[in-house]
Order: structure tokens, then C-alpha cells, then sequence
């Protein structure tokens, strides 16, 4: 592996039961910490319903992503970004998450990043 | 006069659609094949998520259908592209090569050269070492 920090994007649109995209996206980011790199993950539309906490097991009988979204900051992996249009979208507030996140202004987010990958 | 030639690119793609059922596989393979003639070339797919049915060796569309497997082993005969395939991924939709199918005592395997098996630290590494990552996603 190559010595450069690449600061990795990974946006996260879907909802975290229905469909594999959350879980396949947060694993991509917790190897990619684990490969050194400095990751941010933002939060847009139904992915934002990840962070709700209590979350169970979805249709598809696999592991909930509560507990990857748990483990994140024992992977340095602390810059989660949520837009407030997705939180109005949805009827939440940013207090009713299950973790710290900030505001995020995507272009700027995307702008900053070396590689973005979008699930 | 001559138009002038881009800088030539070193391509990772990344392709997470099916083939057959959605349409970005057969896109990443147009752009892929589009690609030298502007002096460009793809290094490495990474195939995750549905993407890695890509992969399938036993894949058999009707005659008059383009033959996905196929083209991406021209895509790998052409410009020496790795094609790899994420294996949590694979092996959960039933995607194994010789070894995992004997490791896992299955009767048959369904992926072979030149498609490998392997790390999501290799998407990370792609991102890294080529000029370019592109997602061909569903």
C-alpha cells in the first residue's frame, strides 16, 4: 500500500434495511480506515435513517449496521455529515441520531475529497 | 492539423450493477472499450455489490445477446485489466473460485481467470494508484 492519505468521500443514500448498499458502503469505509486513509462519510436522503439508533436486523436476515456505525470512531472515522434537507425531509432532528454529526454542504464535502464513492 | 492527444489515463472502474438486469455493466464495458482510442486504458474493474454476477463463468445469454463475460475477458485480453471481484461479496452470491470451492466443499466453481477473488482494500488501493475512479453503478 502506497504511503498517501487519500481523503475518502463515501455518501450513503440508501436506507439501512431493504437492501445491502449501507452495509457494503460502510464496510468499503471501515477498510479503508483501516488502510490509513482519512474518511468522511455523508449521510443524504433515506441513508440518514442509519443513524437512528435501536436499529434491528432488516428483511434481508443480516446483521443490522447499528453496531458498524458503533465501531466508527474506533476507526478514526469521526466526520459524519448529515444535510438538514435530508433531516426535514424525513420529520428528524439532528439530536434524535444515534451519534454526533454535523451539517454538510455535499459540493463542498465532494469538492474536498480525493475519491468519492456513492452508495 | 492533428487534434491534439489527452494525457493518457490509467481507468479503475468500479461496477456494481448486475449484467442483464441493469444497465451499468454494459456501460462500464462501452466506456472501457471506448477508452484507446484516446490513448487511455482501463488497469482494473472492481467488481461489489450485485456487480460480481459479472463474474459468473457459467453465464449463457441467448446467442444473439452480447456475451458480458466474454467482453470483459477481451477488455482483460486488450489492455491487461485485472478484474476483480470483491469476495465477501462473491461468495455470498455464490461467486467461487477453485479454492474457495473446495475450502468451502461446494461441487463446482464459478469463477475463474482471468477474474480474481479478492480484498475491498483492493478498491481503496485502485483509488489510489490509478488517475481516474469511475462507478458504473445501478
Amino acid at each position: 500500500m502506497s504511503e498517501n492519505v487519500q481523503r475518502l468521500l463515501i455518501i450513503i443514500r440508501h436506507s439501512p434495511t431493504g437492501s445491502s448498499w449501507v452495509r457494503e458502503a460502510l464496510e468499503t469505509a471501515l477498510v479503508g480506515a483501516a488502510l490509513g486513509q482519512s474518511i468522511s462519510l455523508l449521510f443524504m436522503g433515506e441513508g440518514v435513517l442509519a443513524l437512528l439508533p435501536a436499529q434491528q436486523s432488516g428483511p434481508l436476515g443480516q446483521k443490522g449496521t447499528g453496531a458498524m456505525i458503533d465501531v466508527l470512531p474506533m476507526y478514526d472515522i469521526e466526520q459524519l455529515h448529515v444535510t438538514d434537507a435530508s433531516l426535514e425531509h424525513l420529520g428528524l432532528r439532528r439530536s434524535q441520531l444515534a451519534c454526533d454529526t454535523g451539517p454538510a454542504e455535499p459540493a463542498e464535502l465532494i469538492a474536498q475529497s480525493d475519491l468519492v464513492l456513492n452508495f | 492539423m492533428h487534434e491534439e492527444m489527452p494525457l493518457p489515463m490509467n481507468y479503475a472502474l468500479l461496477v456494481m450493477g448486475a449484467p442483464y438486469s441493469q444497465q451499468a455493466a454494459h456501460s462500464a464495458l462501452r466506456f472501457a472499450m471506448a477508452l484507446p482510442a484516446r490513448g487511455h486504458r482501463v488497469g482494473t474493474v472492481f467488481f461489489y455489490h450485485d456487480g460480481v454476477y459479472n463474474a459468473s463463468r457459467l453465464m449463457t445469454p441467448p446467442r444473439d445477446e452480447p456475451h458480458l463475460l466474454e467482453r470483459w475477458c477481451e477488455l482483460h485480453d486488450q489492455q491487461q485489466t485485472q478484474l476483480l471481484v470483491c469476495v465477501a461479496s462473491g461468495l455470498r452470491r455464490g461467486l467461487l473460485d477453485q479454492r474457495e470451492a473446495q475450502r468451502h466443499e461446494r461441487e463446482a466453481h464459478t469463477l475463474e481467470a482471468p477474474f480474481e477473488l479478492t480484498g475491498l482494500g483492493q478498491l481503496i488501493e485502485a483509488g489510489l494508484t490509478h488517475d481516474r475512479l469511475l462507478t458504473f453503478a445501478p
